[in-house]
């Protein structure tokens, strides 16, 4: 043993060569997973694409997805809303006191909402609400084979599960976050009348001085972006889950954290491309 | 007829399969034995297509399985009844959904009248009672689960029947429920049926033929009596671990 000294790695299932760190082998690693996923989504995508046509399965399924989003939704959308309004309306408030003409309170608290917190919250809260959840339903029904039990009845798990989440998330949210809007600017109008010398002439006067129609559509457009982003993320994870328990918590995790990224990131790009 | 040649397959470093050849004929059940972990579960997945091998072919009816597109999959699954080691029900939906779900000929699945007929007539088929449509998986018995899984496995009325380990989880009176039950329906469909286990005494029993799947190839088929009296070590080995002497049953 003493002239064998490979022995002891050996003992404890570490070849010796494997137990120095070599960047090259976890780039490699790395690249190989990151080629995986887009494989696999890519995919994914592409499944859906082709299993558009079968609507008879997915039409009464995205009926109930959207009833779910929406309604199941509407409460925290509109709390998360109301605080963003009256927030934004108090820090407006503190900042613009004395030096500015007031009525640019009401300009700052509607464009903010309707251009930025109304889609970036809504989107957020339905990344927490129903990517967890989608996450996690697919991805015990991965782990418990159900998805497998579909497929082998002949039918496709894309159209009765994929299809129907992702579809109905991507058609709420924008509708959600029209809630969004209204629910935040009134609660921003409430709290700008307590903390500003301001009147409703005032603020009606500002927020329509600073407001162009092409605003609401830029949040819309966004929101519809952010509502695939949380639907087909969370849906891919789930159905990428493997290993029971431990696996479907790592994806549930996992898609909550990068919807929230792939939110932040499309924010900044659609700013981007559709105001500069 | 069921075929498979060459069957190889391996998940990362592990190797599961190593050159399977199995054949079964049309209106045979085949049992398949094999300690735990041995790849049966993988190797029946091979043949509704839910798993494609490495290596090797599959053929049924003729049909090269891992070649085919993804309608012609589908069009042959619905022939296929799978029946999942856990049951794998639908949790989010009620035994008559379930069991709907298998009615797998789209003119019918339609029609709820024809639905709710052959719902009741397959729930009567695995000796269930007609109420128990309305529950949820959540409310049945381990018992109860497999035999609403048989139930939706045999609506859409498949030529072939997947059996993944029936009885596993079962107390005896149970799983002798469920082996009269496989028996009861291979007499009435007439199925070409596969039946995983690692239960001797249930394999035995229904089974026309005995296949033992070891060290990730079968290692011998023949009828019970022929396994009985095989001096093989393998199945000795496989058969005195389940009795604890050589079985005579």
């Amino acid at each position: 043993m003493a002239d064998e000294p490979w022995r002891l790695s050996r003992a404890y299932s570490v070849p010796v060569e494997r137990a120095v760190y070599d960047p090259r082998r976890q780039i490699g690693r790395w690249t190989l997973l990151a080629a995986t996923h887009m494989g696999r989504f890519s995919n994914l995508v592409v499944e859906m694409v082709r299993g558009l046509p079968e609507w008879r399965i997915w039409v009464p399924r995205t009926i109930d997805q959207a009833a779910h989003v929406g309604v199941g939704s509407l409460f925290i959308v509109m709390l998360t809303a109301a605080f963003a309004g009256g927030v934004t309306a108090l820090q407006a408030g503190y900042q613009f006191t004395g030096s500015i003409p007031v009525y640019f309170a009401a300009g700052v608290i509607v464009q903010s909402l309707i251009l930025e917190l109304g889609p970036v919250l809504t989107a957020m809260v339905l990344a927490g609400r129903i990517g967890a959840r989608y996450a996690a339903e697919l991805g015990t029904m991965r782990v418990t084979e159900q998805i497998d039990a579909l497929e082998s009845l002949g039918r496709s798990p894309i159209s009765h599960l994929v299809i129907p989440r992702v579809v109905a998330g991507t058609l709420m949210l924008p509708i959600l976050v029209l809630f969004a809007d209204l629910t935040g600017i009134f609660f921003g109008w409430a709290a700008a009348r307590q903390s500003l010398a301001i009147t409703n002439a005032d603020f009606v006067f500002g927020a329509r001085y600073f407001f162009q129609p092409y605003d609401l559509w830029y949040s819309l457009i966004k929101s519809l972006f952010f509502g695939l982003a949380v639907t087909i993320m969370p849906c891919y994870m789930g159905f990428s889950a493997q290993k029971g328990a431990e696996g479907v918590g790592r994806a549930t995790t996992t898609a909550v954290v990068t919807a929230s990224v792939l939110i932040l990131a499309l924010d900044a790009f659609l700013s981007q491309v559709l105001l500069l | 007829m069921i075929e498979m040649r060459g069957v190889y397959k391996r998940f990362g470093e592990h190797v599961v399969l190593e050159g399977v050849d199995l054949t079964v004929a049309r209106g045979e059940t085949m049992s398949l034995l094999g300690p735990s972990g041995t790849g049966k579960s993988v190797l029946l997945k091979h043949i509704n297509g839910l798993i494609h091998p490495d290596f090797g072919e599959v053929f049924v009816d003729q049909q090269a399985v891992p070649l085919l597109g993804r309608k012609e999959l589908a069009k042959l699954r619905k022939r296929i009844g799978y029946v999942f080691q856990f049951g794998a029900l639908f949790d989010s939906e009620s035994v008559f959904e379930n069991i709907k779900l298998g009615i797998t000929n789209e003119d019918h699945a339609g029609d709820e009248p024809y639905c709710r007929a052959r719902v009741g007539e397959c729930l009567n088929l695995v000796n269930l009672p007609p109420d128990v449509a309305e529950k949820f998986p959540a409310d049945l018995s381990g018992g109860m689960k497999k035999r609403v899984g048989i139930a939706r496995a045999i609506a859409g009325e498949p030529t072939y029947l997947l059996y993944d380990e029936p009885t596993s989880g079962l107390d005896p009176v149970n799983a002798d429920i469920i082996d009269a039950l496989i028996e009861k329906l291979q007499g009435e469909l007439g199925v070409t049926s596969i039946v995983v286990s690692h239960d001797v005494r249930g394999s035995f029993r229904v089974g026309d033929r005995v296949a033992l799947l070891a060290g990730g190839r079968i290692r011998m088929v023949g009828t019970p009596h022929e396994m009985r009296e095989s001096r093989d070590s393998a199945v000795r080995s496989f058969l005195e671990r389940d009795f604890g002497t050589p079985t005579t049953t």
